[in-house]
């Protein structure tokens, strides 16, 4: 079986990560923000994956089914408000959203 | 004598019922809540002296202790009574003239709209007083001698509506709270040294720690010292008494001129051991006096007002009181304050009488003629003139103030100067005494009567009178018969005059001048004073230069000499520091923690992608320093 080092594995985490971080900073229709948060779990739950290989312990795996359940709860969530947001700003430019401000 | 407790806690149980009911009671029911517990009072000492005289000699003293009053250290105080005849002379003279003097009030202020709030006050002060004479420890003397002075600022300020009635009571508070404070720092030093405060055990070892003349004894009673010129208005701290005659004429009676003001003298025989220690203090205290007695007699020439005259007599006994004092003259120092108390009082009554009668009229030069329109007020007024003119052979006020007079020359630690000085006081006395007397009551009418005096205000003025005449037979000189009672019944507590030898044998002689010289006086005023014919009294003290009246009316110039030096460099201090210097620290740390709330609340801008920059460029910085440092 081809083994594929986990050096690679976390390289490979870490720039979905960056990306779906970049994608959470640069855009401002929340939709995408979304996008890019299930981006950045994916990433996460990779590196537990790639991890639990790596020490031969299902953990990782368990905890890729975790992430799994939150970002589908954090999805609907999500979706609730921006549900909220069309209908009370009429927009999804999150930078219209900032009402919330000291 | 277990009802000892009784006699302050009447008083003040009185002051609670009418303080706390806020005049809700009707007039008669505060009337009798207010007179009858100074008289119960009143009743329950002059039971409690006869007690005592009949325990004589066999106890000379007794304490009465109450309850713990604190116990912190090494410093054990009770809340106890201590008895001997000096504290019941106080006693008596305080409930005494105290209740007469609430009696009188009754008919003086009957028409006032604060009449509870009147009696509340007085009652409280009779019971401060009595704290103060009765106290077995220096404290719970000090929360007297406080509670005296609370009520004497509460009164003062009666009638508050009127502003110069509140700055005179907040003069008189603040001024005597200059002696206080000496005297305060004298007990702090006694517990220091001597490591108690009950006044007997005090003394005791004061007389056994300290050698005669001893520095730290003689700054002990100059500090005591000086909260008893604070009290007693002796210079430099007189300023504040002419002013305190604001206040109802009954309080100038019982706080001004009866009881408070001689605290003082009480307080320095109470702790006579620690001053004859001390042959400066004692000097200092002569000096005092004697200074007092003349400058106030001056000013008392002056005046305009009638009570004003009778303030500056006030200070000036109490200069011979101090003179007598500081020569060691104990009893008879002693002496003069109770034929003080009666006359002055019995001065101060019928003044408020002429006052009451002339609906409010206190300028001597506006009165004149009320001989016959106000007759008993002119016989009690006359009476009590004479006492303080001291009148020889017959008043009170001759036997007393002979006694110093003598005493001040024959005591070995008097002698010719302050004789001299006491003899020209007594001159001063009789004439300043009957310029009064004659300007009030003699020449043509200047103001009509309105309210002739009552009975509840006439009883008074006869008691007192009578007592200004009698109760000098207590104590006469060697040669005018040599009765003792006074002096021998004081002599438990206080130590016997001595006299010098050499001295003694000219009593006779130095008796005869001085009763010359009261005459002299009276005939001098006479001559000056009297009504001429068809003019009105102008004041003959007009022949005095005009620059040297005004100079004495005004008090020898304390007042405006007070405020350059301490009133208007401090008045100069507050505007200079009216945003408060010190507060600028403070508010500086306010300030720079408001700025920094600003410039954080900026980062709470609603955008939540900053927010998003912020949690990730932190993220990253923990990382980084996780990892590389």
């Amino acid at each position: 079986m081809l083994t594929i080092p986990t050096s690679h594995g976390l390289l490979l985490a870490g720039i979905i990560f960056i990306l779906g971080l970049v994608c959470v900073l640069v855009r401002r229709n929340i939709i995408f923000i979304l996008l890019g948060l299930e981006i950045m779990f994916n990433a996460a739950g990779l590196a537990f994956v790639v991890a639990g290989a790596k020490w031969g312990q299902p953990d990782g795996q368990i905890m890729f089914l975790f992430i799994l359940t939150t970002a589908a709860a954090e999805v609907s969530i999500g979706l609730a408000l921006v549900f909220g947001m069309v209908h009370h700003l009429h927009t999804l430019d999150i930078d219209q959203a900032d009402g919330m401000k000291g | 004598m277990d009802f000892l407790w009784l006699i302050p806690a009447l008083p003040l149980t009185g002051f609670l019922v009418l303080a706390l009911t806020a005049q809700r009671l009707s007039r008669p029911i505060v009337s009798l809540v207010g007179v009858g517990s100074v008289g119960g009072s009143a009743v329950m000492v002059a039971w409690a002296a006869v007690d005592f005289l009949r325990r004589m000699p066999g106890e000379t003293s007794y304490t009465k202790k109450l309850w713990t009053w604190m116990d912190v250290g090494g410093l054990h105080l009770d809340m106890a009574f201590y008895i001997d005849t000096l504290t019941l002379v106080m006693m008596l003279v305080i409930t005494g003239v105290g209740f007469f003097i609430h009696l009188y009030s009754t008919g003086y202020m009957a028409e006032d709209k604060d009449y509870a709030r009147f009696f509340a006050c007085m009652n409280l002060f009779v019971a401060a007083m009595l704290i103060l004479v009765m106290a077995e420890n220096l404290p719970l003397l000090y929360l007297g001698w406080e509670g005296v002075g609370l009520c004497s600022y509460l009164l003062i300020g009666f009638w508050y509506t009127d502003k110069a009635n509140g700055y005179a009571a907040r003069k008189a508070f603040v001024v005597t709270r200059v002696g206080d404070t000496a005297m305060a720092v004298g007990l702090f030093l006694l517990y220091n040294q001597l490591g108690t405060l009950q006044i007997q055990d005090t003394m005791s070892r004061a007389a056994t720690v300290w050698p005669q003349g001893s520095a730290t004894a003689t700054l002990a009673a100059l500090l005591l010292l000086g909260g008893a010129v604070g009290k007693s208005a002796q210079l430099p701290l007189q300023t504040w008494l002419p002013d305190a005659m604001a206040g109802p004429t009954p309080v100038s009676a019982l706080i001004h001129a009866a009881t408070m003001v001689t605290a003082g003298v009480y307080l320095i025989a109470r702790t006579h051991v620690l001053f004859m220690l001390s042959p400066l203090a004692m000097t200092v205290t002569a000096v005092i006096g004697a200074a007092t007695l003349l400058m106030a007699g001056f000013s008392a020439l002056v005046q305009h007002d009638i009570k004003r005259v009778l303030a500056y007599s006030t200070i000036s006994q109490l200069g011979y009181m101090f003179l007598a004092l500081g020569v060691g003259a104990w009893s008879a120092a002693v002496f003069h304050l109770v034929t003080h108390a009666f006359f002055k009082a019995l001065l101060f009554l019928c003044a408020g009488a002429v006052i009451h009668a002339l609906g409010g009229e206190q300028d001597m030069f506006r009165m004149g003629g009320l001989k016959d329109r106000l007759p008993l007020t002119f016989w009690a007024f006359l009476t009590g003139a004479s006492s303080l003119a001291a009148l020889p052979l017959i008043t009170a006020g001759f036997y007393s103030k002979d006694m110093i007079i003598w005493e001040a020359y024959a005591s070995p630690l008097g002698g010719m100067g302050f004789w001299l000085v006491a003899m020209i006081g007594a001159l001063v006395t009789s004439l300043y005494t009957f310029r009064m007397m004659w300007l009030t009551f003699a020449g043509p009418v200047k103001t009509p009567v309105h309210h002739p005096p009552g009975l509840s205000m006439t009883v008074p003025l006869v008691v007192l009178a009578v007592l200004s005449l009698l109760a000098g037979f207590m104590e006469t000189p060697r040669t005018l018969g040599g009765i003792h009672a006074f002096s021998s019944l004081l002599h438990s507590c206080l130590p016997e005059t001595v006299l010098d030898h050499g001295r003694e044998a000219h009593e006779m002689l130095f008796e005869i001048i001085a009763a010359v010289t009261a005459l002299g006086g009276i005939a001098w005023a006479w001559v000056l004073y009297r009504p001429k014919d068809g003019s009105t009294a102008e004041s003959p003290a007009s022949r005095l230069p005009k620059s040297l009246q005004r100079f004495w009316l005004g008090g020898w110039g304390f007042d405006g000499l007070y405020d350059r030096l301490f009133v208007r460099p401090y008045l100069a201090l507050a505007h200079f520091d009216k945003n408060d210097v010190i507060d600028r620290v403070f508010s500086a740390i306010a300030q720079l923690g408001r700025s920094g709330h600003r410039v954080l609340s900026l980062t709470q801008n609603g955008q939540l992608r900053s927010y998003i920059w912020g949690i990730g460029l932190g993220a990253a910085a923990v990382v980084f320093m996780v990892v590389y440092l």
